[in-house]
């Protein structure tokens, strides 16, 4: 396979290289953190005044760990190092959930996210021929601008649709000859879902590949998609906090996600000492943000839980790869004492051909106990008209899912369409306990 | 001889149902028979009607999951006792009812009984042979 690389040198530099180039943009980024509000009170706390202070990048564990409260409490400009005369965009959190959180960027920040986001692109093996449909919604939430300005910097055709209105998706993938998407797992389920309705084949269109992030999913889901489409689809993780997506990426060989180790320092912690583990092993995500001036943020914990691994990967890159998002430290469910993570259950799911793909995990209580219920779709191809066949498939569900959670779980059988459908991040958890 | 029924699944929802026939009526579809095996959350309604080819096409074209299975339509006499000895006949013959249901039609004093067999070819031939009235597509367009 020939490999394509958007900046070959900073993509396949050995790690001593790549470890030269973090600690000068560490310091760099120290010494814009001093500037701020938030990090002037804090730092010198932590024995650091200046870059001179960080002589390895050992000494990155000195610096204190920076929660996503801190970024609502120094809302709106505790965390600003430049004026905003040289700021050049913000991005916004909604709010819905209390203070937003807000992100700047000077002109050299945009800039230096773009050429990520491009290189992200590029090693998917996307370029100038191929026309690029985002469906990530566009405005104060990262995700639709970042690709979008990403996929014109490597000369794409972007089609700037945003997120919503599938007939309309469908229509104009088959009119444009869209190759390329953006687009949350569960929307384009839902999309291929709508697909026969619409009146337009899978051969009409020309995919080649999705883009595909946002929110956690199983590789199941991935491979379901995959399947379902002909297409390949590469995993993305970004953030807002990170500026958003183009952190990291899969390349072609479609085998974990490389973090580009010259924007950002990973590490892997123990959610509850923040102690820093090896590679391998899984606990939170916590990056530094190494190229940006205008809102620099040191590790930041970002609440996904993952592992990272290295090793050089085909594709010749030695940026290590950061596994699948296996959930956040905050969607962890407690069901009567055991720890489950929705993503177990999509698992179980979307192995099993008789249902849909999409789905919904009630929690409910009945006196003490926990009780958890999983609705799901019937698959309308393969209903044979007979009764029986339902309650095989409805016992073969609670089976597997006993077998993988422990938790002997009711499950609801519904016709396709009856769940709610979501455009942007699917709500796959419904927690009624507290109700009760 | 074999007869089409149409079985839809249904999620146990107010006002489904309703939606089920309704669709059919407004396609000029007539249901002859029809009953629900239910369970706790879905239920999987069966009915015999007048065109069951258009009846699949337009329960499919309105969202609706459903499907075609063979039955066995065959008429007995509408007085007592004569279900009886057509179930004497099934057991004699050693086939298997998955389920049943009837209908009565009052112009002909006759009653219609619906047979879902596990081997459908062999009661088509056992009954034939028994001298039961099996029904086919056409006299169930005509009722």
């Amino acid at each position: 396979m020939e490999i394509n690389y958007w900046n070959k040198d900073v993509e396949t530099a050995s790690r001593e290289d790549i470890q030269a180039i973090q600690l000068s943009r560490l310091r760099e980024v120290v010494d814009f953190a001093l500037k701020t509000d938030h990090y002037k009170r804090l730092l010198p706390k932590a024995g650091i005044n200046s870059s001179s202070d960080i002589q390895t990048l050992d000494d990155l564990k000195k610096i204190p760990f920076t929660m996503k409260d801190d970024l609502r409490q120094n809302y709106p400009t505790g965390l600003l190092a430049l004026e905003f005369k040289d700021v050049v965009r913000m991005h916004s959190s909604s709010g819905t959930t209390g203070i937003p959180t807000v992100i700047y960027l000077s002109k050299d920040d945009l800039d230096s996210w773009t050429n990520l986001v491009a290189r992200s692109i590029v090693a998917t093996g996307g370029s100038s021929d191929d026309i690029f449909q985002n469906m990530m919604s566009y405005g104060l939430f990262t995700g639709g601008l970042g690709l979008h300005y990403g996929a014109e910097r490597v000369g794409m055709m972007v089609i700037p649709i945003g997120g919503g209105n599938t007939g309309k998706q469908i229509q104009m993938m088959k009119d444009f000859q869209t190759t390329s998407l953006h687009i949350t797992p569960s929307y384009l389920l839902h999309i291929h879902s709508k697909l026969a309705q619409s009146g337009v084949s899978l051969e009409e269109l020309n995919l080649k590949r999705a883009f595909i992030g946002a929110e956690p999913h199983s590789e199941e889901t991935r491979q379901k998609l995959e399947e379902l489409f002909g297409i390949k689809c590469f995993n993305s993780y970004g953030l807002s906090e990170m500026n958003g997506p183009g952190v990291a990426f899969e390349c072609e060989y479609r085998d974990g996600m490389h973090i580009w180790e010259d924007g950002f320092i990973p590490e892997i912690i123990d959610p509850e000492t923040g102690e820093v583990l090896p590679d391998g092993e899984l606990g939170e995500l916590v990056l530094t943000n190494l190229t940006r001036k205008a809102m620099p943020i040191l590790r930041y914990r970002t609440r996904d839980l993952a592992y990272l691994y290295d090793g050089v990967c085909r594709c010749g890159r030695q940026h290590r790869r950061l596994s699948r998002i296996k959930g956040r430290t905050d969607d962890m469910m407690i069901i009567n004492g055991v720890n489950v993570f929705p993503s177990q259950i999509e698992e179980v799911i979307m192995r099993i051909p008789e249902v849909g793909t999409n789905y919904q995990i009630y929690l409910t209580k009945k006196g003490a106990i926990d009780q958890l219920t999983v609705k799901v779709e019937l698959y309308s191809k393969i209903f044979s008209g007979e009764a029986s066949q339902l309650d095989q498939i409805k016992k073969r569900i609670k089976e597997e899912l006993r077998a993988s959670i422990f938790i002997h779980p009711q499950v609801q059988l519904h016709e396709p369409g009856y769940l709610p459908v979501f455009e942007g991040k699917a709500i796959r958890v419904v927690d009624q306990r507290d109700q009760m | 001889m074999k007869i089409t029924q149409i079985s839809i699944f249904l999620e146990n929802r107010k006002g489904r149902l309703s939606e089920v026939i309704d669709v059919l009526g407004n396609s000029s579809i007539n249901v002859r028979a029809l009953t629900v095996a239910e369970t706790e959350n879905f239920g999987v309604l069966r009915m015999v009607v007048d065109n069951p080819t258009k009846a699949i096409e337009t329960l499919k074209d309105n969202g609706f999951v459903a499907n075609t299975t063979d039955v066995i339509a065959v008429e007995v006499a509408d007085e007592p006792g004569a279900l009886a000895s057509l179930l004497k006949v099934i057991d004699a013959g050693g086939l298997n009812v998955e389920y049943m249901y009837g209908f009565v039609e009052r112009k002909v004093d006759r009653a219609m009984m619906i047979f879902r067999f596990d081997d459908t070819h062999k009661a088509a031939d056992i009954l034939a042979a028994s001298g039961v009235k099996v029904v086919g597509e056409s006299d169930i367009e005509n009722i």
